[in-house]
């Protein structure tokens, strides 16, 4: 069995049809179309596109902006690289139709520093739709007009979270703000701001050629669609597949032709790590929460290893401005690799167990909110690996 | 005589940078990455400039330019190698690359090369991790690497 | 009518406008909730996450000081989660805190201990930092950094860069290497520090604090041959007695004097005194520039700004280096009177100025550094020797064991030791402009000023930037040429309001004759040397104080004040004489901004 496949943007999709059939629409009737194939974000957190466009058209400014979130940066994800080097022209046509259903003429992408090669195709890209009337003034002819600004990251994984973006895009240290008011109604500059994933805007000229009601068909209910997995790790056929929202962790791992599998990462550093029994859940947002990244571990792997990975990422990608996250994460690192020297009490664990879950309720902002996940899922998921080596011990008093 | 002139030529190059961004606080980042690409690092003469040109002061330059991880604000070799440390490449041998770049320049990871031609830095996911190891030098992408590819690679910087 | 909202706080239910934040709906509802990171004169930051709550409907908890209410809420605020949060926190942060209690001058007044005493904090599971890790930088005149008790929280790069638009300190670094920086990490000396102290009196610990002169003043004190002379700035006399336990706006000025010559000064002055000496050079000054301009049509600098506030002096210097010649030549009162103290006391009592150590009372901590500045020494001596601030002299009295609250009054010292109202609300922020105002209307027109009780209320208040006017008429014979003519003044404490008011001088967008600047909030009243805590309504409490005071004294006029006339006959002949420009006037130094 080779999972459901079926894809979307993986298909042919004739550049300006999606706008075309936007610009027959008025506002609101895309965001109503948007709304209807509840389309979710591809970032990661899942929120309704739809409902996010509409808060932002709603929002009253003399200027909007969209951006395009390509600060692809969490752990084992690469599938907007791709999305960035072969279908740009998806991209910016998504983002072209957002801008003209919330009623914005400026667009900018948040390109990661680790990307800048990606730039000349990008700047190709955007003057080809510009030749293409598709960007610039006058768009296909009407009076709608929208251009997209390339904005380079400088090195920080934070920034994909859409506030600390819009502090980078301002210039400023990357750091999450507070949040209402959400960027939909004050956000880059000031402004009414619709901050997308780079996945998310490539669906968007499909779901207005094809219609809402054929987006839905794909996915589940509440997870519409398919979704691009970027996967890595132990596995015979890595790369970026396009799958159905649903498909279970074990379809995928069949498809990717991976054996002895032990561990399953699912959504990257900040997503969660499941084992066997596991296997047969979905990978929707109702489920496991799909993130854009699955990483495979075999039964070679140690999983303390891959959790003070994890939490080396963590500690050095935390902005360090809110204390939970800033000193939690090096606390648990702390924590992990005292386990490794054999050092660390159960009731220490217990401590640092109740420190992480601390962490996802009182972090800032989703960075850190969502760093204790790995720490949580492994040691809950393989308590006896951890345990077993001897590296918990009783003996040793805090 | 000679350095005042260097100086000189340092402020021309950093307001012309400036001026592109037509001297827009919200710019900076831009504008410290090229004056980055262009000296390798943002000194403290650099960064005095970018402030009297954005009207900011200049603690908030050097804030902003700590808090990036691709902006220097001490100099760093002529070219800059970064290996992938984050899992998949881990998974996929990242340890072997590091030790073979490490005997090739002689040097620690967070050093850089006497002759100053390298620095050999770690980084976190480059979104090569199904062609890993991977690493950055500069801006140019390389995967899929073994240790004697990986030095033939650095050798073509030389 | 503003959109109101239903919210219920532990079961404690109460209407709130649309878009008060969690915290000012408890803080109204009697409702505790601590913070840290907020400051209630700092912009929001929501970092420190002590003030987490929890929400009715929201999956993580929610930092009540920026979670703006924006629909009815169902709020908890000591819930199982909010207090194994609020520990946890509060415990990551101990683990990364020098915490010697016992050696830090916040002891007892210290943010973090207090929070670790209110939750019961017993043990640091985390850990605790054996050993400092850093270096305490001691490179300013003014101010002491010590980053081993740092937690981060940020209140200080507010003040210095949102507060007082100085941006001296900055967070430098990510994630756990994050440091609050100077510019690469320049001692704080090297950088473009005005001085001001803000940073001190918003600092939850023991991070920032000023230059301890109180040994040297001990030393001082004890040595028989040393004659101390102690001078209490107007602003301290306010606001001391909150070290002492009494609430903000008790003045004790004369319980003070008592226990000072308790601790063992020699003599009590009153820089009230020089404070009015301030004015009559001033106002001269003033009025010479205005008769330049009008008269002789000769290029003068107008419009002509205050320099009593030494933070302000550096802020000038570094931000604004092509308006020095705008500020008065005259020395703050500090150091006329350090400088009168050397000369014209020395000589009255006959004694080697050499042997005269002056130590002065200030509410600031800008006041060292000034003390310490090569130009203040006219005389052949240092002006002023040690600079305290209020919370040094209450920690020096606390040492004796001298109860101030419970002392007999005494008055000053004479000669020097009598001031007038008009000296004394040089503590509040208007305060020069108002003495200023009373002087200078009465040379020019030989009438009190055009105010019930000589109460010029328009310059008094707590708004960042005052304006006034005020017109001359039936002027006397020698002041002919402002005749019909209007004065028009305006007012700025805090640097962050005189960097608005400087930035309409350079556009010339804004007509101002004078003005008066004070680096800090409130005045002097809210200084960098003054009691912590800080915040708008203690500023107002103590600024009452300072007004009600001179609304009761005899005297409130500087040049009603019998011994200034006197020290005027007997030593420096008129104002602005040339003995007068020697001792009590001074030059600034251009300083870059970066």
């Amino acid at each position: 069995m080779a999972g459901k496949r079926k894809q979307i943007l993986f298909s042919a999709l004739e550049p300006g049809l999606g706008l075309k059939k936007a610009l027959e629409h008025t506002q609101t009737e895309i965001i109503d179309i948007i709304k209807l194939s509840r389309l979710r974000g591809r970032g990661g957190a899942g929120f309704p596109t739809g409902l996010k466009w509409d808060l932002a058209y709603s929002a009253k400014a003399p200027k909007k902006f969209i951006v395009c979130n390509a600060d692809e940066g969490e752990p084992g994800t690469f599938k907007d690289r791709i999305l960035l080097n072969e279908h740009a022209k998806k991209i910016f046509e998504g983002m072209a139709i957002a801008g003209y259903a919330v009623g914005s003429q400026e667009g900018i992408i948040y390109l990661r520093a680790e990307y800048r090669y990606l730039r000349p195709v990008l700047v190709q890209a955007i003057d080809e739709l510009r030749k293409a009337h598709l960007l610039g003034k006058k768009i296909l002819g009407s009076d709608f007009q929208f251009d997209i600004d390339i904005h380079l990251g400088a090195g920080a994984y934070v920034c994909g979270e859409e506030t600390a973006l819009i502090e980078s895009l301002e210039g400023k240290r990357g750091e999450a703000r507070n949040k209402p008011p959400y960027p939909t109604e004050s956000g880059y500059m000031g402004y009414p701001t619709v901050v997308n994933n780079v996945e998310t805007f490539c669906y968007v000229p499909y779901i207005l050629i094809e219609g809402a009601a054929w987006f839905q068909k794909f996915g589940t209910f509440e997870s519409t669609g398919s979704k691009l997995f970027s996967i890595s790790g132990d596995v015979k056929k890595p790369g970026v597949y396009e799958l159905e929202m649903g498909t279970t962790v074990r379809q995928v791992l069949n498809l990717v032709e991976a054996s002895d599998t032990k561990a399953v990462q699912v959504g990257g550093a900040s997503g969660i790590c499941v084992a066997e029994k596991d296997f047969d859940k979905p990978l929707a947002f109702e489920s496991l929460p799909p993130g854009g990244s699955i990483i495979v571990f075999n039964r070679s792997r140690d999983m303390l290893n891959v959790l003070k990975n994890f939490m080396e990422f963590f500690v050095e990608e935390s902005c360090g401005q809110c204390t939970p996250c800033r000193e939690g994460t090096f606390r648990l690192l702390e924590g992990v690799k005292l386990m490794e020297q054999g050092q660390c009490s159960i009731h220490y664990l217990r401590v640092l167990r109740e420190l992480a879950e601390t962490m996802k309720i009182s972090s800032k902002c989703g960075l850190g909110q969502m760093a204790p996940n790995p720490f949580l899922s492994i040691i809950d998921n393989f308590k006896g690996e951890i345990l077993a080596r001897d590296r918990v011990t009783d003996s040793i008093p805090l | 005589m000679k350095l005042e002139s260097q100086t000189q030529n340092i402020a021309r190059a950093v307001k012309r940078v400036c001026d592109e961004y037509h001297s827009r606080r919200e710019k900076l980042l831009q504008i410290l990455e090229e004056l980055n690409e262009l000296y390798g690092y943002l000194s403290e003469y650099v960064m005095k400039e970018v402030a009297k040109n954005l009207d900011m002061q200049v603690s908030e330059i050097y804030g902003v330019a700590t808090f990036y991880s691709f902006l220097n604000t001490k100099p760093k070799g002529k070219n800059i190698i970064r290996l992938c440390q984050t899992v998949s490449c881990e998974l996929a041998g990242k340890q072997r690359i590091a030790n073979a770049l490490e005997n090739e320049l002689g040097i620690r990871f967070g050093e850089t090369t006497p002759d100053g031609m390298f620095s050999l830095e770690y980084t976190n996911c480059i979104g090569m991790c199904n062609q890993g190891p991977a690493m950055l030098i500069n801006d140019d992408v390389y995967y899929n690497l073994d240790p004697e590819k990986a030095v033939d690679i650095v050798e073509k910087y030389h | 009518m503003p959109n109101m909202l239903a919210v219920c706080i532990n079961g404690k239910e109460c209407e709130v406008e649309f878009g008060t934040t969690i915290l000012e709906a408890a803080r109204k509802m009697n409702i505790h909730i601590p913070t840290l990171c907020y400051h209630d004169d700092l912009c929001l930051s929501g970092i420190c996450r002590i003030c987490l709550v929890e929400v009715d409907g929201e999956k993580t908890l929610q930092a009540a000081c920026s979670a703006p209410i924006t629909r009815p809420l169902h709020i908890r605020t000591h819930t199982e989660k909010v207090r194994k949060a609020r520990r946890n926190i509060l415990e990551l942060m101990l683990s990364n805190h020098y915490g010697e209690c016992y050696t830090c001058f916040r002891n007892q007044n210290c943010e973090l201990q207090k929070l670790a005493k209110e939750y019961g904090v017993d043990s640091l599971r985390f850990g605790h930092v054996e050993l400092p890790r850093h270096t305490k930088d001691t490179s300013s005149r003014s101010i002491i950094r010590d980053m081993d008790k740092c937690i981060l929280c940020r209140r200080c790069v507010r003040t210095c860069h949102d507060f007082q638009g100085v941006g001296a300190l900055e967070a430098a670094f990510r994630g756990i290497d994050t440091e609050i920086q100077t510019f690469l990490d320049h001692p704080l000396g090297d950088a473009v520090c005005i001085n001001c102290g803000q940073c001190i009196n918003r600092c939850p610990t023991g991070a920032l604090r000023e230059r301890d002169r109180s040994d040297e003043v001990w030393n001082a004190i004890d040595d028989p041959q040393k004659i101390v002379v102690m001078q209490t700035a107007p602003a301290p006399r306010a606001s001391i007695g909150e070290e002492f336990g009494l609430p903000p706006g008790t003045s004790i000025t004369r319980k003070l004097n008592t226990a000072l010559k308790m601790v063992g000064f020699d003599y009590v002055f009153d820089t009230n005194f020089a404070a009015d000496l301030t004015i009559m050079e001033e106002g001269t000054e003033l009025l010479t520039r205005l008769k330049d301009f009008i008269v002789d049509k000769k290029p003068v600098s107008l419009p002509m700004i205050t320099s009593c506030s030494p933070g302000w002096v550096k802020y000038c210097e570094h931000y604004y280096p092509d308006y020095l010649p705008h500020l008065s030549t005259c020395k703050s009162p500090q150091q006329m009177f350090g400088s009168l103290i050397k000369t014209y006391f020395a000589q009255k009592i006959k004694v080697d100025p050499k042997n005269i150590m002056v130590v002065s009372l200030m509410p600031c901590v800008a006041k060292k550094y000034e003390s310490d500045r090569p130009e203040m020494s006219a005389s052949g001596f240092k002006d002023v020797d040690y600079a305290l601030t209020s919370r040094e002299l209450a920690q020096m009295i606390k040492e004796t064991g001298i109860r101030v609250t419970d002392l007999e009054d005494s008055d000053f010292d004479s000669p020097l030791g009598l001031g007038s109202g008009a000296g004394l609300i040089f503590g509040a922020t208007g305060g020069v402009m108002e003495a200023a105002i009373r002087t200078v209307y009465e040379i020019i027109t030989g009438e009190e000023v055009p105010f019930e009780n000589l109460n010029v209320i328009p310059v008094r208040g707590m708004d960042g930037i005052k304006e006034a006017e005020i017109s001359f008429q039936k002027t006397k014979e020698d002041w002919k040429f402002l005749e019909g003519k209007t004065l028009r003044v305006a007012i700025a404490h805090g640097t962050a309001n005189a960097k608005k008011i400087m930035d309409k001088v350079a556009s010339g967008e804004a007509q101002w004759h004078f003005i008066e600047i004070m680096a800090c909030p409130g005045g002097c009243l809210g200084g960098g040397g003054q009691p912590i805590p800080t915040n708008e309504n203690i500023r107002k409490a103590r600024a009452k104080a300072i007004y009600d005071e001179d609304s009761h004294l005899n005297i409130r006029k500087s040049h009603s004040n019998p011994q200034i006339q006197m020290l005027y006959n007997e030593f420096l002949d008129h104002p602005n004489s040339k003995k007068a420009h020697k001792l009590l006037h001074t030059t600034y130094t251009r300083r870059g901004k970066i």
